[in-house]
């Protein structure tokens, strides 16, 4: 390429890359600002960052080095999973926690959620009650939710269940509202024009089109629930999250690494399991459509 | 059939019954293989949650108790109350440190997050074990609520929300770290294809082929997960790892019923507004994404 013609275009380039260049520093320079903000009031010192980075790696490294000395932990597993059989059981709970948490808010976000739906409930009135309670229940974090009711319910897995019931209630409400104004009127209207009463139009024309969709939307919401129910523990709520705030606390580093890997091997195996049923699920819906 | 009147579709249904039984056989059928697997897997389901209601000690007086103290408690609730002024001060300071911390630790999280995502997406990996290697690595950081994140950074570098704002950062790599190798796979070949074919190299082609398209897709992520980690950041002080969840907790835990409705108030206000704030400025960068 000429040169004269190398330089039109380079300029040509330069030109309209300056306008959008421009704007970018303008926004990069504003969220520095920010940060230094942010960071002032976070109490963020980089001096300490850097002392205590090489402590986060060492954190990693004495959680795998076997307490009685000699090796790594890997290398009896005997020892490290000394607690196998406590943990699985306290495991157990947890996928117990987060199955009946999900089944309760599910039924009750069911419900409510045919009363948050403006295809069905003209009322605006109980229709924008229901959706602000059903708000409420999924933004108050669960935690919260749990830390009361330790209070109320005592101790133990009681109050885990209730609070990820209430949240999944509120969640699942929202999303189930939605699936349910989103129905095709067509077949409501076959049913209707064929004699159905309102029961039967729900159950032949409606139901069949939404449930795969809430069952898709359940078990999405029961992977999360296996997170969280591993960490109502730690508020005193049941499940696994007891045993590893007490590892963490008190130094115990081999059970804290052991215990981790537990939940994260859990959550990636019911991540597997529910994604290939929601796979199975969609497929079907498509077909059957 | 001469009938007076034409028959609807009803009636002409009811009177051939025999006819349609004999043609369609399946559907008069009143257990079909599909209803008795249904009717199986919701018998399992519900006898899983009974078991799981006598094993987790459900019982009726523990509920019925318990409901009657929530009820107590609600009203105590009202009116949501700070109470003295400099608890107001301190309150403020929480959910200053809260939205601090979720800013910083979207920020940073994002900045750490985004390499990885150009490592572990399909077509801009350097080969296919580290891209597999990169996803798994997302996937386990994934796996660790931020909480327990929290937890582990508070015995390293000690209380305070400093803790927190790592928690915040590590917990969401993985996140990112997905949702932007995800962006980046969904990216258009074509534009890539262009700059090899002018003789750019594997970098030019990321920097100018993909770069421009996935930037505003990251960036509405990063606004989303910032919005998500408002709500995290207001609960992870209940550990110790700073912001307003310290002083909730502590105030749940003293019973001060009012102050607790005052900061749950205050929290599901700020969400709101950041959700607006958020929501808007998403709904601009999509807008303005084919440029």
């Amino acid at each position: 390429m000429p040169d004269g013609r190398l330089h039109e275009l380079l300029d040509g380039y330069r030109q309209a890359a300056r306008g959008p260049r421009r704007r970018a520093l303008l926004l990069a320079l504003a969220i520095a600002a920010l940060a230094l903000l942010a960071g002032h009031v976070a109490e963020v010192d980089l001096p300490r960052l850097w002392e205590h980075l090489g402590g986060f790696l060492g954190y990693f490294d004495r959680i795998t080095a076997l307490e009685s000395g000699g090796g790594r932990v890997w290398t009896d597993p005997a020892e490290w999973f000394w607690g196998l059989k406590k943990w699985g059981l306290l495991l157990a709970d947890t996928l117990l926690i987060a199955y009946v948490g999900t089944a309760l808010g599910a039924i009750g976000g069911f419900v409510l959620s045919f009363v948050a739906a403006a295809n069905l409930v003209p009322n605006p009135w109980i229709r924008g009650t229901a959706r602000r309670f059903l708000e409420f229940c999924r933004t108050v974090p669960d935690i919260v939710f749990a830390l009361v009711f330790v209070i109320a319910f005592g101790l133990g897995p009681v109050p885990g269940v209730l609070a990820i019931a209430i949240h999944t209630m509120g969640a699942l409400g929202k999303l189930f509202s939605e699936v349910v104004e989103n129905i095709d009127r067509k077949p409501v209207e076959g049913a209707v024009a064929a004699g159905a009463s309102w029961v039967a139009v729900v159950r032949f024309a409606a139901l069949p089109q939404v449930l795969a969709n809430f069952v898709s939307y359940a078990l999405l919401r029961f992977e999360i629930n296996v997170r969280q129910a591993s960490v109502l523990g730690f508020v005193g709520a049941g499940g696994i999250g007891q045993d590893l705030i007490e590892a963490i606390r008190k130094f115990y580093y081999n059970d804290v690494s052991a215990i981790l890997l537990l939940i994260i091997v859990t959550v990636m195996l019911i991540d597997f399991g529910t994604e290939k049923l929601r796979h199975r699920l969609i497929g079907a819906m498509e077909r059957g459509a | 059939m001469s009938a007076a009147r034409p028959l609807t579709l009803r009636e002409a249904a009811r009177a051939d019954m025999a006819g349609l039984a004999a043609r369609h056989p399946g559907q008069f059928r009143r257990v079909t293989a599909a209803r008795a697997r249904a009717i199986g897997i919701s018998a399992a389901a519900v006898a899983l949650l009974a078991f799981g209601l006598w094993r987790l000690e459900f019982s009726p007086g523990r509920i019925a108790g318990g409901f009657g103290q929530l009820v107590h408690f609600i009203g105590l609730m009202l009116p949501p109350d700070p109470g003295t002024w400099s608890r107001t001060v301190l309150i403020l300071r929480g959910l200053a440190e809260t939205l601090a911390i979720a800013f910083l630790g979207t920020l940073l999280s994002a900045a750490i997050a985004f390499p990885l995502g150009f490592l572990a997406a399909r077509n801009t990996s350097v080969n296919r074990a580290v891209q597999f290697l990169s996803r798994r690595v997302l996937d386990s950081i994934r796996g660790v609520d931020a909480l327990i994140w929290a937890l582990i950074w508070v015995s390293v570098v000690g209380l305070g929300p400093f803790a927190g704002v790592l928690a915040i950062m590590t917990g969401d790599i993985g996140t990112f770290g997905k949702l932007f190798s995800e962006a980046i796979e969904a990216a258009d070949r074509r534009a890539v294809e262009g700059v090899t074919s002018t003789g750019g190299g594997k970098l030019a082609g990321i920097r100018f082929g993909v770069l421009p398209a996935v930037l505003p897709v990251m960036a509405g992520h990063v606004l989303y997960m910032f919005e998500s980690n408002t709500r995290s950041s207001s609960i992870i002080g209940i550990v110790g790892a700073g912001g307003i969840g310290l002083m909730l907790s502590e105030m749940i835990r003293t019973l001060e019923w009012g102050v607790v409705a005052f900061i749950v108030l205050l929290i599901l206000v700020t969400v709101a507004v950041i959700d607006t704030i958020s929501g808007r400025l998403r709904a601009a960068l999509a807008g303005v994404q084919p440029r």
